[in-house]
C-alpha cells in the first residue's frame, strides 16, 4: 500500500481511536468518581457507614473488573442495543468501553480518597459541614493530584480496551494493527500503527503527570505526609501523636 | 470544702468561683465497641463532670490514652458520648444529636459556634491561607467580599496578614497554627477548643501560640476549653485545669484553689521543688505561698515562737497561670509527731503544707464542691 492510501486509512483509525476512548472516559469519570467516593463513605468508620451497601457496590465493582473486556462486550450487547441501537460501529463500542471503565475507575478514586487525612474531615465537621460539604470542600480538592493520575491510568488502559473494539467494527488504531499489520502482512503499518499508540499514549500520560505535580508543588505533600511531618528537625515527633483510642 | 483564704493577690484575671458556666458536662461516659457484639470494649470517659466558666482558659492535663482526646470531641459531638450531656453557652448539644451517626442541622449550626484547633493543624493544602479561613464562612453561607474582608481582618489579628496568598506547606509549624486558630475563630465563636495545639511545635513556638491564645482570651473574652500532656501549657496560661487518669477528672479547680489544696497533684507537678531529707529523724515540709503570703516573714516568726531551727532544702518564686507562687521546702528536727504544732501554725498562716510522707488532709478529690 503506499502513502496516499494508508495515510486517510490511519488518521480516519486515529479519530476513531480517540472519539471512544474520549467519550468513554468522560462517562467513566462522570460514573466512576461518585461510586468510588461512595465506596469510602460508606465503608466501616465511614461518614455513611453502610456495611450492606459498601458491599453490595464492592462486590459489583469486583466482578465487574475481572471481566474480560471482549466478554464483556459480547455480554453487554443487548444493552449496548438498547442505549445506542445497533451493536457495531464506534458509538456502540463506546458503551462497553465506559461501562468496562467505571469500575476500574471507581478502585482508582477510592484509594485516592483513602489517602486523605482523617484529620480535614474532622475539622471541616467541626466547623458545621455536613457530608456534602466534606466531599466538595475536602475529599475531592484534596485527592485532586491522584485523581488526575488515576484519569491518566483510565485513559491509557481505554486506548488498550480500545483495540479489541475493531471486533465489533469500530475501527481505531488496533484494528488497523490486526486487519492490515496481521491479516494481511502489512508489517510496516503494524509498526506505524504501534508508533502511533506509543506516542499517543506518551502525549497523555506526560499530559496527565505535569497536570498532577503542579497541583502537588501547589499543595504541597499529600496523603501519609501529615505523619511524616512531625520527623522534620524543626517539629519534634511528640509522645503523644496517635489518638486515644 | 472550704479553702484556706488566699490574701488578695493582683492578678487581673480572677475568676469568680460562680462564674457563668459555658461548657458544662456531666456524668459524660464514652465506652467504644459497646455498639458490637463482639471485640473488646474501652472505657474512653467514664462518668466526667466538667465547668468551664466564661471567659477562662480551661486546660485539662494528662497521659496519653486518659481520655482527653475524647472528652473535647464529645463537647462538640463528634465523638457521640455513650452516655451523659453536654451543654454549651446554655444550649444541650446531647439533646440536638437526633438518632443516626450523622449530624443533624441545628447540632451543626452550634458547632459552626464552636471554633477547633487541632494538634496537626488540619489545613486543607489544597487553598491558600486565606481560603483556609474562609472555609467556615463558606460553610455559614456567608457573602465572598463578606469572607474575604473577615479573613484579613483574622489574619491581621494573628499576625499572618502577608501570608494570604501563601499555601499551608509554605509555613512553618506555628504559622500553620495561626492560621488554625484564625479559622477556628472565622464563625465568632464564644468557645475555642484546643486539641493539643502546641504538641507538634518546639518550645519557642509553643510559647508564642499560646500567648497568642492568652492574648484572644483576654481581648475577645473567649473561654478556651484546651488539653495537653505538658504541664508546662496549664503553668503558662490556664486558669483553671483539671487532671485526668484513666477516663476521670481525679482533680480540678481554679489555678489557685488546686495551690492551696493540701495534697494536690497539679500543684505539685505545676510547680515541683526538690530537696531530700538529711536524716530520718527530721520533718520535711512543703509551703506554698500565694500572693501576699509570699511577704509575710513566717518562716523566721515560726523559728523564733517554737525556737526550731529549721533548714531549707529548696524554694522558687515562678508564675503559675499568672498567679506570683512561691514554694519552699524546709526541713524541721524530730519526727513529725513532735512537729504537729510548729506544722498547724503555718496551717494557720493561710498557707498551704505538705508534708511528706504523711496522708494529706484531703484525698484525691474534685477540689470544687
Amino acid at each position: 500500500m503506499t502513502w496516499s492510501e494508508t495515510q486517510p486509512l490511519l488518521s480516519q483509525a486515529c479519530w476513531d481511536t480517540l472519539y471512544m476512548v474520549g467519550w468513554s472516559t468522560l462517562i467513566a469519570v462522570v460514573g466512576g468518581l461518585p461510586l468510588g467516593i461512595l465506596l469510602v463513605l460508606t465503608d466501616r468508620g465511614g461518614l455513611l457507614q453502610n456495611v450492606f451497601a459498601n458491599r453490595v457496590i464492592g462486590q459489583i465493582v469486583n466482578v465487574a473488573r475481572s471481566m474480560p473486556f471482549i466478554i464483556l462486550m459480547v455480554a453487554l450487547m443487548t444493552f449496548t442495543r438498547w442505549i445506542t441501537g445497533t451493536t457495531i460501529g464506534r458509538e456502540a463500542a463506546i458503551v462497553p468501553l465506559a461501562i468496562g471503565a467505571i469500575p476500574f475507575f471507581a478502585r482508582l478514586v477510592e484509594t485516592a480518597v483513602r489517602e486523605v487525612d482523617g484529620g480535614l474531615v474532622e475539622a471541616v465537621q467541626s466547623m458545621g459541614g455536613n457530608t456534602w460539604t466534606v466531599v466538595r470542600k475536602v475529599l475531592v480538592p484534596e485527592s485532586l493530584p491522584s485523581l488526575i493520575s488515576s484519569t491518566t491510568t483510565t485513559i491509557v488502559a481505554l486506548i488498550g480496551y480500545s483495540a479489541m473494539a475493531g471486533t465489533v467494527g469500530a475501527g481505531g488504531l488496533g484494528d488497523i494493527a490486526i486487519r492490515y499489520g496481521y491479516q494481511r502482512f502489512e508489517t510496516e503499518l503494524m509498526w506505524i500503527t504501534v508508533a502511533i499508540l506509543a506516542v499517543v499514549i506518551s502525549v497523555i500520560q506526560f499530559a496527565g503527570d505535569y497536570a498532577a505535580r503542579s497541583l502537588h508543588r501547589r499543595g504541597g505533600r499529600f496523603g501519609a505526609a501529615p505523619r511524616l511531618r512531625l520527623l522534620k528537625p524543626e517539629e519534634p515527633p511528640t509522645a503523644d501523636v496517635g489518638k486515644v483510642a | 470544702m472550704t479553702f484556706p483564704s488566699v490574701p488578695g493577690h493582683t492578678h487581673a484575671h480572677v475568676l469568680d468561683s460562680d462564674g457563668n458556666p459555658v461548657i458544662t458536662t456531666s456524668g459524660l461516659t464514652k465506652i467504644y465497641g459497646a455498639d458490637r457484639s463482639r471485640g473488646r470494649e474501652v472505657t474512653a470517659l467514664d462518668g466526667v463532670d466538667l465547668h468551664v466558666r466564661e471567659g477562662e482558659v480551661y486546660g485539662v492535663i494528662g497521659q496519653s490514652g486518659a481520655g482527653k482526646s475524647s472528652l473535647i470531641r464529645c463537647v462538640n459531638l463528634l465523638e457521640r458520648p455513650t452516655a451523659g450531656t453536654v451543654t454549651v453557652a446554655g444550649q444541650d448539644l446531647t439533646a440536638l444529636a437526633g438518632r443516626g451517626p450523622r449530624a443533624g442541622k441545628e447540632l451543626r449550626q452550634a458547632r459552626s459556634r464552636i471554633g477547633m484547633v487541632f494538634q496537626h493543624f488540619n489545613l486543607l493544602s489544597s487553598r491558600t491561607v486565606q481560603d483556609n479561613v474562609e472555609l467556615p464562612l463558606e460553610i455559614l453561607g456567608r457573602s465572598g467580599k463578606e469572607r474575604s474582608r473577615k479573613a484579613f481582618e483574622l489574619l491581621d489579628l494573628v499576625g499572618l496578614a502577608d501570608k494570604a496568598k501563601a499555601y499551608p506547606a509554605q509555613l512553618s509549624g506555628g504559622q500553620k497554627q495561626r492560621v488554625g486558630i484564625a479559622r477556628a475563630l472565622a464563625g465568632d465563636p464564644k468557645v475555642l477548643l484546643s486539641d493539643e495545639a502546641t504538641s507538634a511545635l518546639d518550645p519557642e513556638t509553643t510559647r508564642s501560640v499560646l500567648q497568642l491564645l492568652r492574648d484572644l482570651n483576654r481581648q475577645l473574652g473567649l473561654t478556651v476549653l484546651l488539653i495537653t500532656h505538658e504541664m508546662d501549657v496549664v503553668k503558662s496560661i490556664c486558669d483553671s485545669a483539671a487532671l485526668m487518669e484513666q477516663g476521670r477528672i481525679v482533680e480540678s479547680g481554679t489555678v489557685s484553689e488546686l495551690l492551696a489544696t493540701p495534697g494536690s497533684e497539679l500543684a505539685s507537678a505545676l510547680f515541683p521543688v526538690g530537696g531530700e531529707a538529711t536524716d530520718a529523724d527530721r520533718t520535711v515540709v512543703d509551703v506554698t505561698f500565694q500572693g501576699e503570703a509570699a511577704t509575710q516573714p513566717v518562716i523566721s516568726q515560726l523559728s523564733r515562737t517554737y525556737n526550731i531551727d529549721i533548714s531549707i532544702l529548696g524554694a522558687a518564686i515562678d508564675t503559675v497561670g499568672g498567679l506570683q507562687v512561691g514554694r519552699m521546702r524546709i526541713e524541721l528536727p524530730g519526727r513529725y509527731e513532735d512537729n504537729v504544732v510548729p506544722i498547724g501554725f503555718l496551717r494557720e498562716q493561710g498557707l498551704r503544707i505538705d508534708v511528706l510522707g504523711q496522708e494529706p488532709v484531703l484525698l484525691k478529690e474534685g477540689a470544687r464542691p
